[in-house]
């Protein structure tokens, strides 16, 4: 919001808001890489160990200090410099944790990462709507005292516990859906089915933990715009009630869910990590956290840069649709 | 809906509707919320009793009874005492960590909103170019990368938690000094002779401080949830300082057992435990919107 208002897009709104945005964001990734490289300089992460992994075991001493001195006369800035010239050339170096160059690493998990986002957000939204509108339109019922409370209830669990509980409930106690990965362990190729049944408990639980957020924010908007005087007008002009609902509940519920889902991107990533780790699904975030447990380095600073750019595009996709849904934004103040 | 239950909602909304909603959940919730408050009272009383349990493998994984209401785990040690003592160290680091983003937030937001008006705003530009920056990342990565290159302690997870959450507590402060800057008792105080220093603290600071407050108290579920996420990843606390994310991550594998109680209960009681701070920061919400 206040982003957008210094930028001021009075005149163009769009394209000023998107130039703005898109300069901004080599700046943000050049400072978070850079705060990093700081950190792991004065820290007990040893990137010569980090690097080496099981070979620094069969290492001598006298060999691994003398690396340490090469590595150590390079201070922050360089180091930081050297890996986004590297970067920028394409070679994000290899990752010690998956045994592999960090762009292959990253290229082979960013797709199951996308589709359980993309998956588990349309499932939460669509949800969300569902269950605000329902309660929205009935004030004080007791269906929008049971979503009231459901969804704050849902809003205060954790994600990684609602994956353990989906976990017990439908694949220990159940039976019939496996409990992590993408694929069957033994079958190479990837099955549509297969992958499909796999994918059923990460991206429900993902999406449960997304709902609610929109179904708040759906329900309060909705029993705002009921109570507005249009409505009220509306209704004693004798006008349906289904139409009222279209009219002036709909588009104005419309408006903070839009601005809701790109405030929501960074909560989604952090979901996503955790549902990924609790389901071992073999997506970029879970390799996040190995990486970082593993002080992969590489990887963790590809990863974090991924997922910076994703959380500037995914606020910067919301605030274009926002304008897009309500053309008064943005051409007021300015 | 029926038409007469349509006219129903069109009368309702005839009162103003927000303040009719607050007084309604205050009122008629009441007793609920303030049972979940005490669980907050609880946990800190009785967690502080919680001393270390040995292990005992021939209890290991008992369902719940009467002897052990939440069961045991996977080394036959009482799973309510210990997850009363991970409560505590939750609530401890929630509150600790919350209070520290507080601090950093009142610090940034009161210099920005102070020197707004000076300088073309170039401190005030740059502080809140920096808040945007550190929203545009997600917490929990950002979470996971000061963690990790720190070490996994105490320590790193409270400075990981407040590091990421200070910037609301910014933006609220700034926006209130901003919107103070005109009001009555800081033009009489001005005119009085007071200086730029004491109508900041003695005046400005003081009418933040119960939005502060407030925001502080709704920092702290964040703040649980942000350091059990990273407990839940092994990022975060070892196992002699247990927090809930703790010990729900050591049940993954009792779950896939199908032991349900060491995941579940646990889970439980940091929902409540969440959801309990939270309604104690609804309940401040109308009485720290003072005299503004």
């Amino acid at each position: 919001m206040r982003l957008r208002e210094r930028l001021h897009p009075a005149r163009s709104p769009l394209t000023g808001l998107v130039v703005g945005r898109l300069l901004l964001l080599p700046v943000l990734v050049a400072a978070v890489t850079l705060v990093m490289f700081a950190l792991a300089q004065r820290t007990p992460f040893d990137p010569v160990l980090a690097s080496l992994g099981e070979r620094a075991l069969t290492m001598d001493g006298p060999t691994l200090e003398a690396m340490r001195a090469r590595v150590g006369d390079t201070g922050a800035v360089q180091q930081w410099a050297a890996w986004w010239g590297n970067a920028l050339q394409g070679d994000l170096g290899a990752s010690s944790s998956q045994r592999a160059p960090v762009a292959t690493v990253i290229a082979q998990r960013l797709p199951w990462t996308l589709g359980l986002m993309s998956a588990a957000l349309v499932l939460a939204v669509l949800g969300g709507v569902l269950v605000g509108g329902l309660a929205g339109t009935r004030p004080g019922s007791w269906a929008d005292r049971l979503a009231g409370g459901g969804l704050l209830s849902l809003q205060a669990a954790p994600p990684f516990w609602l994956g353990l509980v989906a976990v017990w409930v439908s694949a220990v106690w159940l039976g019939w859906l496996p409990t992590g990965g993408a694929t069957s362990p033994g079958s190479g190729a990837v099955r549509p089915l297969d992958v499909l049944s796999h994918a059923v408990l990460p991206v429900l639980v993902l999406a449960l933990s997304q709902l609610p957020w929109f179904g708040l924010v759906v329900r309060d908007a909705t029993r705002d715009a009921l109570a507005g005087v249009p409505v009220r007008a509306g209704w004693a002009r004798g006008i349906a009630t289904s139409r009222l609902l279209r009219q002036h509940a709909v588009r104005p519920a419309l408006l903070p869910l839009v601005t809701v889902l790109g405030v929501r991107v960074p909560e989604l990533i952090t979901g996503a990590v955790l549902v990924e780790t609790v389901f071992s699904w073999p997506g970029v975030a879970s390799a996040t956290v190995d990486s970082a447990l593993r002080l992969d380095f590489p990887l963790l600073a590809a990863l974090t840069v991924l997922t910076t750019v994703l959380v500037v595009l995914g606020n910067l996709a919301a605030d274009v649709a926002y304008r897009v849904v309500d053309p008064r934004v943005g051409q007021r103040d300015g | 809906m029926t038409a007469e239950g349509w006219r129903e909602v069109a009368g309702a909304r005839s009162r103003p509707w927000a303040g009719t909603r607050r007084v309604v959940r205050r009122a008629g919730s009441g007793p609920w919320w303030i049972a979940l408050g005490g669980l907050v009272v609880l946990v800190l009383l009785l967690g502080a009793g919680a001393a270390d349990q040995r292990a005992d493998f021939s209890q290991a994984f008992l369902p719940p009874s009467a002897e052990h209401p939440f069961g045991t785990d996977q080394a036959g040690r009482d799973l309510l005492t210990r997850s009363l003592a991970g409560a505590r160290v939750s609530l401890l680091v929630g509150l600790v960590a919350a209070l520290v983003s507080s601090v950093v937030g009142v610090v940034v937001g009161g210099l920005a909103g102070s020197l707004a008006s000076r300088g073309r705003g170039v401190v005030d530009g740059a502080l809140m170019r920096l808040v945007d920056a550190v929203n545009a990342l997600p917490h929990l990565v950002l979470g996971i990368v000061i963690v990790a290159l720190l070490g996994p302690s105490l320590g790193s997870v409270i400075l990981s938690v407040a590091l990421t959450h200070w910037t609301t507590t910014a933006r609220l402060v700034r926006a209130e000094l901003l919107a103070l800057q005109g009001a009555g008792f800081v033009e009489a105080a001005v005119g009085a002779g007071a200086g730029r220093w004491w109508v900041l603290s003695r005046h400005l600071l003081a009418h933040v401080l119960g939005r502060v407050v407030l925001a502080t108290v709704l920092m702290v579920p964040h703040a649980i949830m942000h350091e059990s996420a990273l407990s839940f990843l092994g990022l975060g606390l070892p196992d002699d300082q247990a927090s809930l994310g703790t010990i729900i991550e050591q049940s993954r594998t009792a779950v896939l057992a199908g032991h349900w109680w060491p995941a579940v209960l646990p889970g439980l009681l940091l929902v409540a435990l969440s959801l309990a701070v939270f309604a104690l920061g609804e309940r401040l919400r109308p009485a720290s919107r003072g005299r503004s």
